[in-house]
């Protein structure tokens, strides 16, 4: 991957007003997206536990599986979610959090994407997604 | 057991959480086993800067959270639930600068488990935006005049 691929992925995260709303970044290492996501108190969602919220958790899952795919696929638009499937393991605690995503699939028109997120230990992930993503026909080549 | 006066102290204690806050979303209130809340629309939570429509993590975070409302409203006496799974189908992009609604329905409540059904639209149910499907894992009754 060469600059230009960092330099579109960071295009696309602020292009989204939403990513900004959670505070998520990503780093990009060859290939290898991991996406960022720094603790802040507006994402707690139990204050008891305390935890982040578990949507928060999901939604920074959902646009890790976007960024992954404006890497793979950047001559299209942004694809659709057409459903997503999130399993919690664990509470995600007042620290940050880090997510990568696996494309497993890359049809003409359906992705398939696995997402898994952990907080310290990658070997203990506090939760998984799995989702299908609708894509946009490419745009024309050449 | 409903006790709807119970059951909507612990919503509004709900609505509370800092990232409930921040989204600005709604309490609009129970029935038995049903909870519902409103995302209102705006432009720093947009997911596709190409449309204007929400971003679907917004939309998730609704439906979590309306599922845990809907379990208090199933029975208030349970101290905490977590989510286990989430599923949610998205039907159609929501329609830019358009509040979103969101109605759960807690069915089935064991002693450990929930199971819910919820949906996500702007007008009429039956014209979702999003519809979901979780499973939720139950913490014991409050101590006697705790909190919960």
């Amino acid at each position: 991957m060469s600059e230009g691929a960092a330099g579109r992925l960071q295009a696309v995260l602020d292009a989204i007003p939403y990513v900004r709303f959670l505070g998520m970044g990503a780093e990009l290492a060859g290939d290898e997206m991991t996406a960022i996501l720094p603790f802040k108190p507006s994402l707690v969602g139990n204050p008891m536990v305390p935890a982040l919220h578990g949507g928060a958790v999901g939604a920074f899952m959902e646009m890790t599986a976007l960024a992954q795919l404006s890497i793979v696929e950047p001559a299209r638009r942004q694809p659709k979610t057409i459903d997503v499937t999130i399993e919690y393991l664990r509470p995600a605690r007042e620290v940050t959090t880090y997510a990568r995503a696996d494309v497993r699939k890359l049809g003409r028109r359906i992705a398939n994407v696995h997402v898994e997120a952990w907080q310290e230990a990658r070997a203990s992930p506090v939760a998984f997604l799995r989702g299908h993503f609708l894509l946009s026909l490419p745009l024309q080549a050449d | 057991m409903f006790d709807l006066k119970a059951a909507t102290a612990l919503a509004e204690r709900m609505m509370r959480t800092p990232q409930v806050v921040a989204l600005g979303f709604e309490f609009l209130g129970l029935e038995p086993s049903v909870a519902k809340v409103k995302a209102p629309y705006r432009a720093d939570l947009v997911g596709d800067p190409a449309t204007g429509v929400i971003a679907g993590g917004v939309v998730t975070t609704l439906l979590d959270h309306t599922c845990g409302l809907a379990i208090k409203a199933a029975d208030s006496a349970y101290a905490a639930s977590a989510t286990l799974d989430l599923r949610i189908d998205y039907m159609r992009p929501a329609q830019p600068r358009r509040d979103i609604l969101a109605r759960a329905h807690c069915y089935k409540l064991t002693h450990t488990i929930a199971f819910l059904r919820a949906v996500a639209y702007e007008v009429d149910p039956d014209d979702p935006v999003a519809t979901a499907q979780g499973v939720f894992v139950l913490s014991g009754a409050p101590p006697a005049g705790g909190s919960a």
